[in-house]
């Protein structure tokens, strides 16, 4: 049973305490636009633009486009759908950033009055604020009911049958939804529905207070509705929307995953899971690795779909499973998303060439040819003629794998590998796929053993063929590593239990001895 | 199809004409007689189409069967709606020589309806500050988006049939653009404009603005995809005067 914290997302409660208790006269304009124009200038203006446009020198390369303040249009209010965004909710994003976008949050790298300063200058991009105007008004909201497995079904029952939230975002909330492809930004720009089980991307804030109020005011400028009018309508309750809200949640782990440097394959007797889907993994821990777009070797990967796989990995006497889950809407190609597609090519023409066509989803992994001495290890980037990478590559369609040397993202030759079978599993906007491979390699000059005992060094690439992704432009990890657990030595089991009975003995003798002194001394 | 006439009237009383009258009512079908009428001369014209019109694209309702089947045939996005020759979905507005407002909008809501994952009217002219009521009759989720640039837009979900959302647009702004993100194809066009000298063509290609004083007056017309074009009307005491405009060819 997950009970949703109150974690920072409860800022916007403290914005509507503010004017509950009454905020201070001019706080509508306390910054200094003309200070704040300095500050935009160096640190805002490369992307958004000398005018405020959204259109600065960097913009090209982003999607979703950094924000246009010229139409005051702000995704993260506390205001109704259209209204204008209090200088709170300005600051909410100038501190924090948008984790769905390349936004960096502000808050440890510019001054608190130097953020103000900026807020009174953005605004002067739109004639939407005018000097003297009342500042908006947020909306009142009531408090989260209490979550249990029954609100929590019904706020399933609500996201699909009611609110057809899944209308995009799709049934599983992994943006899969039949409307996905289609959908564009107010500036025309193609936009994916949100990954519901990723909430630490989401633009406002992942805990359950500011979902709720990103239902009940909608992003502007996206397709995201305010879902108000339902409930002002008295179809639904606030409660049941606190409810949606609160599964909405339930999508997502309930801590952001941390990356763990060391991915450890327990060891087990016997058979190892015969796919992706095999129950033997459910119980497996999983380790997520965080990917980023890969922007350093043309074509490069401004605005990838992967941003993280979760690896899951299991061995036996002679082989190694591993199982990465990733989410993606599509299983490319995929015709459904050619509106989307060719959006895409009409926007970053200006990125590395034009994207030609939908591709496969691709996903490969690395580990050094040969073993690592301390810390050094292959160039991360598929490795280098001085310390080549064995990769495992898989793509989608035609679904099959190949094994070989890289020297290079762009310099990879197929070999016989050391046999390595996969199975692959696309379900509801995610990937699922298991890679077994044999301990011992046939020819370590092609590819390296296995041993347990020791970090592996393992990096990984992925890429989604439905936004033109081939085997260079995707996404990439850093390196982690992969530790095969040592079979447990039997001594392990026995000495415990030996220690345990020598302790009862002994504490028998020692209380006979007293007895036996006790009864002396007593006669 | 009873909903369709149903709101199909209200259109007609909301907009005062047969063809889709101004707002001021007086005088014509509407009835609502807020605005008194500045004078008795009528302008009344027709949009001709000359040529073959560009064929409208079909659209896809296989995800929406409660939409598709509201459709007879294959349904289609009447972009450019034209018959025998006349264009409908023109938006006819005076642009000058009217004499100064303000004009007071009527208190009385303007509709607008989701009907067969369809905007209907396509087109539709409201003043500055009249209300204007958008109703979803399907049976599933709209959202109702409005990306205005003189006005503040909104983005309304409305997952249940029958509901409604009313707005009011505050500055004049031809066009502010409707959209449904769930369904893509849906794009429907709201003029608001600051007085009640206004219409909309119909099937028929004609249009008829009531209510005006003598004098000249320049006339636009606004199509979504074949943009605007200007003509100059000069009523005179008796009262009423003629326009034509020709689009294609």
């Amino acid at each position: 049973m997950r009970r949703p914290s109150v974690g920072p997302g409860a800022w916007w409660l403290a914005a509507v305490t503010a004017v509950l208790i009454g905020a201070p006269p001019g706080a509508w304009a306390q910054g200094d636009a003309d200070a704040g124009k300095a500050v935009y200038d160096k640190w805002c203006a490369g992307c958004h633009g000398d005018n405020g446009g959204g259109d600065g020198v960097a913009a090209a390369y982003m999607l979703p486009r950094p924000r246009d303040f010229t139409r005051a249009v702000y995704q993260i209010r506390t205001t109704a759908s259209g209204a204008l965004p209090t200088d709170d909710d300005l600051r909410h994003v100038i501190d924090n950033g948008m984790p769905g976008s390349t936004m960096p949050g502000w808050k440890s790298r510019l001054s608190a009055t130097q953020r103000d300063n900026v807020i009174a200058y953005l605004k002067t991009f739109s004639r939407f604020f005018e000097e003297g105007a009342p500042e908006p008004e947020p909306v009142s909201v009531g408090r989260p009911p209490k979550v249990t497995e029954e609100s929590l079904a019904e706020g399933r029952r609500l996201f699909i049958d009611e609110l057809q939230c899944n209308s995009c975002h799709g049934d599983a909330g992994r943006g899969n939804g039949t409307s996905a492809p289609t959908l564009t930004d107010d500036w025309g720009f193609p936009i994916r529905p949100a990954d519901l089980s990723r909430n630490w991307t989401f633009n406002g804030g992942g805990e359950v207070e500011d979902i709720f109020m990103r239902m009940r005011t909608g992003l502007d400028g996206t397709p995201m509705p305010s879902n108000w009018d339902i409930v002002e309508s008295e179809i639904i309750t606030e409660e049941q929307l606190w409810q949606v809200a609160q599964y909405v949640r339930s999508l997502s782990p309930e801590e952001v995953p941390r990356p763990q440097d060391v991915i450890r394959a327990s060891r087990l007797e016997g058979a190892l899971p015969d796919g992706p889907d095999a129950d033997a993994w459910t119980d497996v821990r999983r380790y997520y690795v965080p990917m980023v777009g890969q922007i350093t070797v043309a074509p490069r990967q401004f605005v990838p779909t992967v941003d993280g796989v979760w690896v899951q990995a299991v061995h036996n006497e002679t082989a190694l499973a591993m199982r990465i889950t990733w989410d993606d809407p599509t299983a490319s190609p995929d015709p459904e998303w050619d509106e989307y597609f060719q959006g895409l090519a009409q926007v970053l023409t200006d990125v590395d060439g034009p994207l030609e066509a939908q591709g496969p989803d691709r996903l490969a992994v690395q580990f050094p040819v040969q073993a690592t001495d301390g810390m050094e290890r292959p160039y991360f980037l598929g490795g280098d003629s001085r310390r080549p990478v064995y990769r495992i590559m898989w793509t989608s369609t035609p679904d099959g794998i190949v094994e070989g040397r890289g020297t290079g993202l762009t310099a990879f030759r197929s070999n016989a590998g050391a046999g390595a079978t996969h199975a692959a599993v696309f379900d509801d906007g995610q990937w699922r796929l298991q890679l077994t491979r044999p301990l011992v390699s046939p020819d370590t000059t092609l590819a390296p053993s296995l041993p347990s005992g020791e970090a592996i060094p393992m990096a990984f690439f992925a890429s989604d063929g439905t936004q033109g992704g081939g085997d260079v432009r995707g996404s990439v990890s850093a390196w982690y590593a992969i530790y095969l657990d040592v079979p447990t030595p039997r001594r392990v089991f026995v000495v415990p239990v030996v220690a345990a009975l020598l302790t009862v003995v002994l504490g028998m003798v020692v209380v006979w001895q007293a007895q036996a002194a006790h009864r002396q001394s007593g006669s | 199809m009873r909903r369709l006439v149903a709101s199909a009237v209200v259109i007609m009383l909301a907009c005062g004409g047969d063809s889709g009258g101004g707002d001021t009512g007086g005088g014509t079908a509407g009835g609502e007689a807020t605005v008194a009428p500045l004078g008795s001369g009528t302008i009344t014209g027709v949009v001709n189409f000359t040529g073959t019109p560009p064929a409208n694209p079909s659209i896809d309702m296989s995800e929406e069967p409660a939409c598709a089947e509201h459709w007879a045939n294959a349904a289609v996005d009447p972009v450019v709606s034209v018959q025998d020759g006349k264009l409908a979905n023109v938006f006819i507005h005076v642009t000058a020589g009217l004499p100064a407002g303000p004009y007071p909008p009527p208190a009385t809501e303007a509709e607008i309806d989701q009907l067969g994952c369809l905007y209907s009217p396509r087109v539709i002219g409201v003043m500055v500050g009249r209300p204007l009521k958008i109703v979803n009759s399907d049976p599933l989720l709209h959202n109702v988006k409005a990306t205005p640039t003189e006005n503040r837009g909104f983005n309304r979900s409305q997952p249940r049939e029958g509901m409604s959302t009313t707005v009011t647009f505050n500055k004049p702004e031809v066009m502010v653009p409707l959209e449904c993100n769930v369904h893509g194809w849906m794009k429907g066009f709201v003029a608001v404009v600051p007085d009640p000298y206004f219409a909309t063509t119909g099937a028929d290609g004609t249009f008829s603005i009531g209510g005006l004083p003598p004098g000249t007056y320049t006339i636009e017309a606004w199509h979504e995809t074949l943009g605007t074009q200007t003509a100059e009307v000069t009523i005179a005491e008796d009262g009423s005067g003629s326009v034509e405009f020709t689009y294609g060819g």
